[in-house]
């Protein structure tokens, strides 16, 4: 198992510096420039000077190149100085936003953290809600309850983020005045009053993102506990007189989250992706919102970051869920 | 065995060779899996509900002949002619059953031609993600020496950030486009383009998978021994067999083709704002949605209710064409 991880691991160094250099190939193309927001009285032979400085003026691959020793070896030196407070990094040249000129990574981790309390949140409680519905689901296949269960996780899929963000903005914000509809990233919590406040203001949010998680999860976790409670090791914990409840709740539910928990593996990333949507329609400062507003200012170092990062999550969560199928299910072997 | 005719009362000696009933045509396999698509219930009422958008937005403009670019401002910002129900002191119209926008543009006219823009970019996006999955899947399950580039690079695709690349592609080469194709279609191209190029990864890996175990058998072996070409095996034995998960992976393409290029309207990087279509008549009436709840909604619900419509369909299909699952 420790063999294959650290194989699987060998094998994402080239798939991550592949999609980076599709990533920065793709942006070289971009045709903005990034002195289109400095006045006009600046002369031209400044303005080239200014590229320059920005590195523009250096052939593409060496562009690159500093792109990936600022990324893979400035990057980890900077966070561990903040960690352990060396100085390794000190005087060496960061990844710089065009934007606003401080280092791109600074901007990430101020605005990580709203993404990860929001997209987190959501998913936590998205799974809390699917888990128990596929289980009933399964356990009273085609009642009441389950009919209900996957109109509603179709619905779940049907509707797109936007619209239900939207639609609950209207309802519960605008009409019953309940929650707020623009997320506070200042708030600090430090009593049981902003506490509530947070509460409230978190709710849209993460309910809307965790609409689809739950629609997803739900069916999956349905359809596995189906496939298990006909196996014939069920039959037998049933002759040998067990309960009903340690039956399925711990004979076919352990084995039943095998698939699932590769599944929730596997969808972490992409809820980072609809996080983008939910945020700039709550108006919540996080990683999503970043990456929209660098779009449109043309900050070609920050986008070509975020999406990076985008792209490392996915391949590192591919690998998880991988090798916790492996844990998880004794029968797989990869050796 | 040699000479014997057989006479017509020996025929009745061996009544128990003949058939007790005269013999049916036999069936064929399409016929099989609508007999079973239609006792899936929401598979029939999603299937004619998209048969219905479809021929709205198709022939909607014919009927209802008002242009939605048409500017009315005497008549701007009218309700539904629904609110007079709770509100009589609402300013409707009847001759604009849905009102106008703040422009005084029908919402039913721009509602049918957004849908027209919709269900083009989903159609075509479609259709160019699955030729691509299917000709990738094909090749690479054909081909052995194809197999390990190919399903490298689907894992490739299958890694990156697909909402942030499109958002990023479609931003960086809406300039170019437009000069070369004018607004409209430039953004059309691109759109399609962008959708299709980054959602044909699962049709490829369904494909691949089929093909694999069908070249296994032996009606291939049999046309590969009579000296059929690889090209003729493919188009005559390979895709017709594989065409029902074909077929499931384009409706699951269509839905998300519809909701990607709503999201991306709805971020701003979509149609110019002249050129409506759902998503872009969405998030063009957000700001002002407490006022007019009903420009977020009727867009909105038309995208929910297609894309609600096309899963459904593709449930009842995959179940139709799983010949395991067919006759229960």
């Amino acid at each position: 198992m420790l063999t294959f991880t650290i194989r699987r691991l060998f094998l994402s160094i080239p798939t991550l510096l592949i999609i980076s250099l599709a990533i920065f190939l793709l942006l070289q193309l971009a045709p903005g420039d990034p002195m289109a927001q400095v006045p006009l009285t600046v002369p031209p032979e400044v303005k080239q000077k200014m590229r320059e400085a920005l590195g523009l003026g250096a052939p593409v691959h060496v562009q690159y190149w500093k792109w990936m020793v600022q990324f893979f070896w400035i990057e980890p030196q900077v966070l561990f100085d903040h960690w352990f407070g060396t100085g390794f990094a000190e005087g060496k040249l960061r990844v710089i936003s065009w934007q606003t000129r401080s280092p791109v990574m600074d901007i990430v981790m101020q605005r990580m953290p709203q993404t990860l309390w929001v997209v987190g949140m959501s998913y936590i409680v998205g799974i809390l809600i699917a888990l128990p519905i596929g289980i009933y689901s399964a356990y009273k296949q085609y009642s009441l309850f389950d009919q209900a269960g996957t109109f509603v996780s179709m619905i779940g899929f049907s509707i797109p983020p936007f619209f239900s963000g939207v639609v609950v903005i209207v309802i519960f914000s605008v009409n019953l005045g309940w929650f707020p509809s623009i997320y506070d990233t200042t708030l600090v919590v430090n009593d049981w009053d902003s506490f509530v406040v947070q509460l409230r203001q978190m709710i849209m949010p993460v309910m809307v993102l965790a609409l689809q998680t739950t629609a997803q999860i739900s069916r999956f976790m349905r359809a596995s506990m189906l496939d298990n409670l006909n196996q014939d090791y069920v039959r037998t914990a049933r002759a040998k007189g067990l309960r009903e409840s340690v039956v399925v709740m711990v004979h076919v539910l352990r084995n039943s989250m095998i698939p699932v928990i590769t599944v929730i593996a596997l969808g972490i990333p992409g809820i980072f992706g609809g996080a983008i949507i939910t945020e700039t329609l709550f108006k919540v400062n996080g990683i999503g919102q970043l990456l929209l507003t660098a779009l449109f200012a043309n900050d070609l170092p920050m986008v070509m970051t975020l999406t990076f990062i985008f792209a490392i999550l996915i391949v590192l969560f591919n690998l998880i869920a991988d090798v916790l199928y492996g844990v998880l299910d004794p029968r797989i072997r990869y050796d | 065995m040699t000479d014997t005719s057989v006479s017509a009362e020996d025929l009745e000696l061996y009544g128990a060779l003949k058939d007790k009933e005269p013999p049916k045509a036999p069936r064929s396999q399409w016929r099989d899996v609508w007999d079973q698509l239609k006792k899936h219930k929401g598979a029939l009422i999603g299937g004619g509900f998209l048969l219905f958008i479809t021929l709205f937005v198709l022939i909607g403009p014919l009927i209802w002949q008002i242009d939605p670019k048409k500017l009315d401002i005497r008549n701007k910002d009218l309700r539904p002619i629904y609110t007079l129900l709770w509100d009589s002191e609402a300013r409707t119209l009847w001759s604009r059953p849905f009102g106008t926008d703040n422009l005084g543009r029908d919402i039913m006219a721009t509602l049918i031609a957004g849908g027209r823009a919709s269900m083009a970019v989903g159609w075509m996006a479609m259709i160019l993600s699955l030729a691509l999955g299917t000709l990738i899947g094909v090749c690479a399950g054909y081909f052995k020496r194809l197999d390990g580039i190919l399903m490298r690079v689907t894992d490739l695709f299958l890694s990156l950030p697909i909402l942030p690349l499109l958002l990023v592609a479609v931003t960086l080469f809406r300039q170019p486009l437009r000069a070369n194709f004018g607004p409209e279609t430039g953004m059309f191209i691109l759109i399609v383009g962008v959708i299709g190029l980054t959602s044909w990864m699962q049709t490829a890996r369904i494909v691949r998978g089929e093909v694999l175990a069908l070249k296994e058998r032996e009606f291939i072996l049999a046309a590969r021994s009579i000296g059929t070409t690889p090209f003729k095996i493919i188009t005559r034995h390979l895709l017709p067999n594989v065409v029902s998960p074909i077929m499931v992976s384009a409706t699951l393409g269509l839905a998300t083709a519809i909701i990607t290029e709503s999201a991306l309207s709805f971020l701003g990087v979509g149609f110019p704002s002249d050129f409506p279509t759902w998503g872009k008549l969405l998030s063009d009436a957000v700001p002002r949605m407490e006022e007019f709840p009903e420009r977020v909604m009727l867009p909105g619900i038309l995208i929910s209710l297609t894309v609600l419509s096309v899963n459904y369909l593709g449930d009842g299909l995959r179940d139709a064409l799983d010949p395991r699952i067919r006759g229960r």
